[in-house]
């Protein structure tokens, strides 16, 4: 059954267009400025309409906002239907279906459509903060929603706010039940639209000099590391690998496009190092895992230089356990096309660079002396560690070696790696991070995007690759300490990379910490989890049709719980207050010997008690005469039961 | 709603099947003496229009989150269809042990609305909001009945002829707190009200009467001496109002005048014309009923197996009018 009664007042409008500003919030910074501007004035043009009572708008009207609207969106994004833009889209379309509603039934339609939009909210950011935000602005949805529901009298905003509240406490436990059980499907159900992930920073597939440095002042988080044993690897050996660079065209190192997944082995000199990663999503293919990995994690490959490459691109936070060797001697055998790509220089690219080689491998007596005097000439001539390097041009290894001859791991893995392919020695590149600051707090090390390094692996007869970091010889203290402690004073930096604020650093490795447990426990709840919670509960093969009939269950035995407490509180009932009272005021009067008779009216028994005690005459009057008006008369006014009650709480015997 | 002969042909059965099916279903007795407590059995719920699309919205939500695998959408999406769950307990309680009993109910003219007074009485410890009454599914009443106190809640039915009117089945029904689910009761109260005849419109001159002062003096028609003012009935003669005082924004009063009360006034069904059918020898009855109370005469009626001796003042008017209400004419 519908209401015909579609009351829709002003406090109404109030709180839906509080509803949906808090909730639209967010977006503002992601949405271009003509929708944030366009949106807010429909908002107050509806609040405006709402508070003077005039008509709305007519059709026409809305329909050429939103067409205009579509093309500004268009024009602006290049499409109408992806993750940005459909925001903008699902933006002016709640801002235009505010200028049409004049039903409770269009209102409820923009409560559905705000608890929708608290949902886009977390396509953009799932941390603490905004989870604990995204609750309030639910709490306040809900409240709107009550708030529709009051008919006859309006008891305001914090009776609203509490009931809304109860309902979003006691929806708790069956929440997380739902959260918990819930057969969980591997998404996603529909290819996603193309800038779904985008905006994620992290390693390319290429490395140009220059590329790195964005990187090297984030402090954003790449990926975090649980150690199984309590003594963490010295930080010189944490050597995180990524992407692998092959090729090199004069100014870009760049990965193989297509990576050889063939089976290659190592000898381990030392004993395996056992740990947990949980990466952060970045957009691409590559795991990390310290040099070198012994095992490849579920759903993804080891290529034949040690890459780790999952099936899909990382579009969210996956675990996953590792096992690696950080001492350990290659097969020695390498298969010779590959050994000629790592060779390869092109054209006439870097020729200073080239004549420097032969010149300095033809003093040297075999490859691993000619290697020691390319370190030797880093580390004893004027060559710095800098993270503002100078700009290089067309022939940047030359540029690098002749003049600037300052740099980042970059600059100087690409010069040693030209210098040792010009030399006749294979060499490539390997990027990814060094280092990690463990955080004592949660006890778990973490690496940030300014930990990204590029390293360099040399083909050695007889001992394979072999990891060479020519950075290292420049300014030892960065594989000792971070990119950051090998940056001269003076510098600048980002202000929380900075060691001076003690108490600052610490604060924000407790959030980091609780951060992380936020996201292995609620981000991290992913299908594998909820295998091992059924695991744990007693059910080892876990089908779907199990864990329905699991959930099913539960939920029964909680609604029911719910059920039994709410309705007890119907049976807390007293008698009639009328009556009540009335026995009351019968039973002080009995107590001086003036018992009515059950066969007497009230109206007699007054006469009576009136005539045996005249001094409490109006007080008796007075009570039986609402009494008698209660029982006998037309209405039952609730003011009248509570003076009557008033009336008895005040009547006493003796004066 | 139009129906096709076909359809028209079994609407019949279709109709009896379907109150058949609504009396086990529904619980449907027939009026109920006293009050009526509104225990589990008599409540049903089943979700609102709105409720249905919250439930698509919630589907929608669902799968957005899987596509995209957002962890707070599942947080969010189960926080919703918890609090649907618990809306349903909720609106279910918030009709849940209500006592509904009828209250008075004033007597009326035939063509006007009866005002159904019910008394909706909460003996728990919690405040129920928007509780709505309705009798046609279409208008209906809505009132907050708190912890433990009673509302008077006034039913108008329109009462279209004499006779007694019942109220018939009444719904009583709720969303609270979130309008995604209705739930509602029924309560067929065993209470009635009196519908007297309309009177009769116009002049009506009140019948000849015979004057047995004991002193053989004819007095005037009791309608001249004018004895003071008391407030508006329905149903007094529009020649008695004090219209100037009205015009003064007072309240409506009716002027009384002075009759005897030994002057004996019968009103009888023979004196009115056959012409006028049943319905319509009552109006004129009623009419006159009204003039001579207004003239305050005694006066007595006489309908065919009925008679009630002359006498005076409001109670005489109510058994005249109430008798004129429950009359049957005996098929001659």
């Amino acid at each position: 059954m519908t209401n015909a009664i579609d009351r829709f007042h002003l406090r109404h409008v109030a709180w839906l267009l509080a509803s949906l500003a808090l909730v639209a919030a967010p977006h503002v910074e992601r949405l271009p400025w003509w929708i944030t501007l366009l949106a807010a004035m429909l908002f107050v043009w509806r609040g405006y309409v709402a508070l003077y009572g005039l008509a709305l708008p007519r059709k026409w009207m809305l329909l050429m906002i939103a067409a205009g609207s579509l093309g500004g969106i268009y024009i602006s994004y290049g499409r109408i239907l992806g993750r940005d833009s459909g925001i903008a889209v699902l933006m002016v379309m709640l801002a235009l279906k505010l200028m049409e509603m004049a039903t409770l039934r269009d209102a409820m339609v923009l409560i559905f459509i705000a608890y929708f939009l608290v949902i886009t909210n977390f396509l953009y950011s799932q941390t603490m903060p905004t989870a604990v935000f995204m609750l309030f602005v639910v709490w306040v949805i809900t409240a709107t929603m009550v708030g529709f529901q009051f008919r006859a009298r309006q008891p305001g905003y914090p009776y609203q706010l509490r009931i809304a509240g109860g309902i979003l406490l006691q929806s708790a436990p069956l929440m997380l039940v739902l959260f918990l059980l819930f057969p969980r499907v591997q998404g996603p159900l529909w290819g996603m639209p193309q800038d779904a992930f985008s905006g994620v920073t992290g390693l390319s597939e290429e490395m140009a000099p220059g590329s790195l440095s964005n990187l090297l002042t984030s402090d954003a988080v790449a990926f975090r590391v649980n150690f199984e044993s309590a003594d963490t690897p010295p930080p010189q050996l944490l050597y995180w690998r990524g992407p692998v660079m092959w090729d090199f065209d004069g100014y870009t190192w760049s990965a193989p496009r297509v990576p050889y997944p063939l089976p290659r082995s190592y000898e381990p000199l030392d004993n395996p190092v056992e740990y947990t990663v949980t990466v952060e999503p970045h957009g691409k293919r590559w795991l990390f895992a310290l040099d070198l990995p012994a095992k490849a994690p579920p759903r993804s490959t080891l290529t034949s230089d040690y890459q780790l490459l999952f099936q899909t691109t990382l579009t969210n936070r996956l675990r996953y356990d590792m096992i690696s060797h950080l001492r350990y001697r290659d097969s020695g055998d390498a298969p010779r096309y590959e050994l000629q790509r790592a060779l390869r220089l092109p054209g006439t690219s870097n020729p200073y660079t080239r004549e420097l080689a032969r010149d300095m491998r033809s003093r040297a007596t075999d490859d691993r002396a000619y290697i020691n005097a390319v370190l030797g000439m880093f580390r004893n001539q004027n060559f710095s560690y800098t993270t503002t390097p100078p700009l290089l041009g067309a022939n940047p290894v030359d540029e690098f070696l002749q003049t600037t001859r300052a740099g980042y791991c970059e600059h100087y893995a690409s010069a040693f790696a030209v210098l040792m392919r010009a030399a006749g020695v294979p060499a490539r590149i390997v990027t990814g991070y060094q280092g990690g600051e463990l955080n004592t707090v949660g006890n778990y090390m973490i690496v940030r995007q300014a930990d990204a390094h590029a390293w360099v692996e040399v083909w050695l007869a007889g001992e394979g690759w072999t990891r060479v970091d020519p950075t290292a010889a420049v300014a030892p203290t960065r594989v000792q300490s971070g990119a950051f402690a090998a940056v001269p004073q003076g510098e600048a930096l980002p202000l929380l990379l900075r060691g001076e604020f003690r108490w600052l650093h610490r604060a924000r490795l407790t959030w980091d910490s609780l951060a992380n447990s936020w996201n292995q426990v609620v981000l991290g709840y992913t299908i594998e989890r909820q295998r091992e919670l059924m695991q744990r509960i007693g059910i080892d093969d876990a089908t779907w049709q199990s864990m329905i009939t699991v959930m099913f269950i539960t939920i029964g035995a909680i609604t029911l719980v719910l059920a039994l407490l709410m309705l007890r509180k119907l049976h807390s009932q007293r008698p009639d207050p009328v009556a009540a009272a009335y026995a009351r005021f019968c039973a002080r009067l009995a107590r001086h010997g003036m018992t009515r008779h059950p066969s007497e009216g009230p109206d007699a028994f007054r006469k009576r008690a009136t005539a045996a005690r005249p001094e409490l005459a109006p007080a008796i009057g007075t009570i039986s005469d609402l009494y008698i008006r209660l029982r006998y008369g037309e209405q039952a006014l609730a003011e009248d039961i509570s003076a009557l009650r008033r009336a008895v709480a005040a009547f006493r015997t003796r004066a | 709603m139009r129906l096709t002969p076909v359809y028209a042909f079994l609407s019949a059965p279709y109709r009896a099947l379907r109150a058949h099916i609504d009396r086990w279903l529904f619980q449907l007795h027939g009026p109920e003496a006293g009050h009526i407590v509104l225990v589990q059995r008599r409540i049903f719920i089943l979700p609102s229009r709105h409720g249905m699309l919250y439930v698509g919205a919630l589907l929608l939500m669902l799968t957005g989150s899987i596509n995209y695998n957002l962890s707070l959408g599942f947080v969010l999406t189960f926080l919703l269809a918890a609090q649907g769950v618990n809306a349903i307990l909720q609106t279910f309680r918030n009709l849940a042990r209500l006592r509904v009993a009828a209250g008075r109910v004033a007597p009326v003219f035939a063509g006007d609305t009866a005002r159904f007074t019910l008394v909706v009485d909460n003996p728990s410890t919690l405040d129920r909001f928007s509780i709505g009454i309705t009798r046609d599914k279409h208008d209906a009443i809505y009132t907050d009945v708190l912890a433990l106190q009673s509302t008077i809640v006034g039913v108008p039915v329109p009462a279209p002829q004499r006779g007694v009117l019942r109220p018939g089945r009444l719904t009583l029904f709720t969303h609270f707190p979130l309008g995604l689910c209705y739930a509602w009761a029924y309560a067929e109260l065993d209470t009635q009200c009196i519908v007297y005849p309309r009177p009769e419109a116009g002049r009506v001159p009140l019948p000849a009467h015979d004057i047995h002062d004991g002193t053989g003096i004819t007095r005037g028609s009791g309608q001249e001496d004018f004895a003071g003012l008391r407030s508006y009935h329905p149903g007094d003669s529009p020649r008695h109002i004090a219209w100037k005082a009205a015009a003064r924004g007072e309240a409506l009063l009716t002027k009384q005048f002075s009759g005897r009360a030994d002057t004996e006034l019968w009103l009888d069904w023979r004196a009115t014309s056959d012409t006028l059918g049943v319905d319509g020898r009552l109006s004129r009855l009623a009419r006159w009923v009204i003039d001579a109370h207004t003239a305050a005469l005694s006066f007595g009626l006489r309908l065919p197996g009925i008679t009630l001796p002359p006498a005076p003042g409001d109670a005489q008017r109510e058994r005249c009018l109430e008798a004129l209400a429950l009359f049957q004419p005996t098929p001659a």
